[in-house]
């Protein structure tokens, strides 16, 4: 017990990786699996930011009154992985917006049946 | 500026994507696109060079030494994969400058030069780096514009296919990116030389071991080792011709190095080979990868499809190697790596040919081009011995120290089926030898007339690269050598 | 919304203060959160905002099409020239040290054109998203 309150932050990292993971795979709804997406990456996000917490830490810059600092490497790390999430979020609906232009639909069964149409298929 | 050639080779394509983006104009696009190619080429061959004959070079951005600063880091494999990608990045841009016309609209093409620039920025980015998260930065910087590339096919199933490979490939991304941020938690550093030193002291814990499945699980689905390939057949097959030939000679083989970086740079043999029963999985892998992925593209009623299952048997054997895990083993890893991309390289150029002639590169289409495209189906047939494996071709140099290092472990038996399924590909490859040259064309086959000019120089440079890589193995064999034994003494 | 007089009084007023605001933003990044990601998302914020109370081709007037995508490239060509400087001045590739003699200083110098960058390039990025999305047709 006293292992899963003290680590608690991972439980909850472990719980997003896990239904992030899940919804990708249960969904077919190509929307639904980009906010899979999006829940999965957050959890990493979270794997990297609590450990780098200092409790009663302050920013890193040097003061004579602070003793204690957090890290800041994981949030400059974060920092470019959101970035990088939010390209791959908007790239991701971008091509679904297309998808739904050339298909009239986003639900991968129907976009599957819609290809392996007889006379389609090459 | 000679010793900032490290970082140039990175940047000078990077600043390419935003200069063409300024600028627009088709031509001019190409023009950029082509010298920051040419010079990323030029920069890796000196680069090689330069390692070959000092050894190591270590380059430290914005003059942060490491481990706090990123390192970019030449040495004997990096060097190697360098040449490979550059190469195929200065090969495609020539072909790109008749098939982008044909395929793209003409507002379209300054953007298609953009993200080949950005694209070919990520990849080589991916490859000199010597700072973990910054292979991660590298490797969404390649594959998002690879995502953009492959939407660029006329086909409309080519946005699928992208929209999988960005899921699948997000996904990947993501595990390797919690494998790195275990192993920052472990060790508190992301240099990869620092790293390596800090691990054995940690070897077997469990974070440790966590790391390394997330790292092999997420670096596995971007290299498509089976059962992880499934975004990979339409990726290629509806991707632009251009797109598909650079994808399957570099992205794929890039991730490879990734997956040897971690394995023999950082968690080290010993640890990768006692404490997870990795190389026995991936040995079980690769041999279905093989004889799967061969059987399934048999049955392709599309050429390009057929190539692209191919393409997931042949990295089965690069994967082979590296559970083989000695040195001929490594050899013939770093060997395929090169080989096959070279030779697949040709194959997916010259059937590009094809679909801007034809319309497509179904089989229907393909009986009788042997009259129709006489260079191209001849260039095909002989890249396809490459591919097979058959002596005096690159294929062929690769699969013997495959075979080699099957026995030297005492596996007899992986000996056997490398041999065997090598017969398979002499199936699939026949199957367009008897449609092009022993079938009557008809109504629906490729009108005649060959492919423009410059596809079929930029086409015979790979498939004469097929040939001269068989031949001429000092330098391929040398290089691949290097790396092996590099890997397996771990960094110096 | 066109005809809605309180928005469009309200929005007028706001959207100064908030382009004012994202330049705070900007420049508070050497001491405390801040920098050229949040403050580029603030000001496509603002003239998203524009769009939404004005429509979309007023706002495709005061930022058109043409400049949106020169600021994209602009700003990563400002970055990566920031790295050139340092490379002309004696150091390495993005080397910050020498582009004052004193090196601190130079940080200081290295990291605001870096910072600019970003916001040029990220509001340029926001915009170009919005736009496109905007004025997409919805497919019946």
């Amino acid at each position: 017990m006293d292992a899963f309150a003290s680590h608690y932050t991972y439980w909850v990292t472990v719980f997003l990786m896990a239904a992030g993971l899940y919804i990708m795979i249960a969904r077919g709804n190509l929307v639904k699996k980009l906010v899979g997406l999006g829940i999965f990456q957050t959890s990493v996000y979270l794997l990297y930011i609590a450990p780098g917490k200092l409790i009663g830490g302050t920013a890193p810059i040097v003061a004579e009154a602070y003793k204690v600092y957090s890290n800041p490497l994981p949030h400059v790390l974060i920092l470019t992985a959101i970035v990088v999430g939010i390209a791959t979020l908007a790239l991701g609906l971008a091509i679904v917006v297309r998808i739904r232009e050339a298909y009239g639909s986003i639900e991968e069964d129907d976009i599957l049946a819609l290809d392996a149409e007889p006379g389609k298929r090459a | 500026m000679l010793e900032h050639l490290p970082a140039l080779q990175v940047v000078v394509p990077l600043a390419a994507a935003p200069l063409i983006v300024l600028l627009r104009r088709p031509r001019v696009a190409w023009l950029l696109a082509s010298a920051a190619a040419l010079f990323a080429f030029v920069a890796a061959l000196v680069l090689a060079a330069e390692v070959a004959s000092t050894g190591a070079i270590s380059y430290h951005l914005g003059s942060w030494p490491p481990p706090w600063g990123i390192e970019y880091r030449v040495d004997a494999l990096s060097a190697f994969v360098l040449v490979l990608v550059a190469g195929v990045g200065a090969v495609v841009m020539p072909y790109a400058w008749r098939s982008i016309p044909a395929e793209l609209p003409r507002d379209q093409h300054y953007l298609f030069y953009a993200l080949q620039c950005l694209c070919l920025a990520g990849l080589l980015g991916m490859t000199i780096t010597g700072d973990a998260f910054n292979v991660f930065v590298f490797m969404e910087v390649a594959s998002l514009s690879m995502y953009v590339l492959i939407a660029l096919g006329r086909d409309r199933r080519a946005l699928l296919a992208a929209y999988q490979y960005l899921i699948l490939g997000t996904i990947g991304a993501t595990f390797y990116v919690i494998g790195v941020g275990l192993l920052y938690l472990l060790t508190g550093t992301l240099n990869i030389a620092d790293l390596a030193q800090r691990l054995p002291e940690l070897a077997g814990s469990r974070p440790a071991l966590a790391a390394l499945a997330f790292i092999t699980v997420g670096v596995s689905l971007k290299l498509a080792l089976f059962p992880l390939h499934l975004w990979l057949p339409n990726a290629y097959a509806y991707a632009p011709s251009v797109v598909t030939a650079f994808l399957a000679a570099t992205a794929t083989k890039v991730s490879v190095y990734v997956l040897l970086r971690f394995y023999f740079g950082v968690f080290g043999a010993r640890q990768v080979v006692e404490s997870l029963p990795v190389t026995g999985i991936l040995i079980g892998l690769s041999v279905v990868a093989i004889v799967t992925a061969s059987l399934v593209a048999l049955w392709q009623a599309d050429f390009k499809r057929l190539l692209a299952y191919s393409s997931v048997a042949q990295i089965g054997y690069i994967t082979l190697g590296i559970g083989i895990a000695n040195e001929s083993g490594l050899t013939a890893t770093v060997l395929h790596l090169f080989n096959h991309g070279v030779t697949k390289g040709a194959l997916f150029l010259l059937v590009g040919g094809i679909a801007l002639r034809a319309g497509g590169a179904g089989f229907e289409q393909l009986r009788g081009l042997g009259r129709a495209m006489p260079l191209t189906s001849l260039g095909i047939t002989l890249a396809g011995l490459s591919l097979i494996g058959v002596p005096g071709t690159a294929g062929f140099i690769s699969k013997w120290y495959l075979v080699l290092g099957a026995l030297q472990a005492g596996q007899w038996w992986l000996a056997a089926l490398v041999v065997a399924t090598s017969l398979i590909a002499v199936a699939y490859v026949w199957r367009f030898v008897e449609a092009a040259y022993l079938s009557a064309p008809d109504e629906r086959s490729a009108p005649a007339g060959e492919a423009p000019r410059v596809m079929l120089i930029a086409s015979w440079l790979a498939v004469g690269a097929c040939f001269w890589f068989g031949i001429d193995t000092a330098y391929t064999v040398e290089g691949a050598r290097r790396a092996a034994l590099f890997m397996l003494g771990g960094l110096p | 919304m066109r005809r809605e007089p309180v928005l469009r009084v309200v929005g007028k007023l706001l959207i100064p203060y908030m382009l004012l605001f994202a330049l705070y933003v900007q420049f508070h990044g050497d001491f405390g959160p801040g920098g050229g990601f949040q403050a580029g998302v603030i000001s496509a914020a603002a003239i998203i905002f524009y769009a939404l109370i004005f429509g979309l081709p007023a706002a495709r007037r005061l930022v058109p099409d043409a400049v949106v995508e020169s600021m994209v490239a602009l700003g990563a060509l400002l970055y990566l020239g920031v790295g050139f400087a340092g490379l002309v001045l004696g150091g390495n590739y993005l080397d910050y040290f020498v582009l004052d003699r004193n090196s601190v200083t130079g940080q200081l110098r290295g990291v605001f054109w870096v910072e600019l960058g970003v916001l040029i390039t990220v509001s340029g990025v926001m915009l170009k998203v919005f736009y496109i999305f905007a004025s997409r047709r919805r497919p019946d």
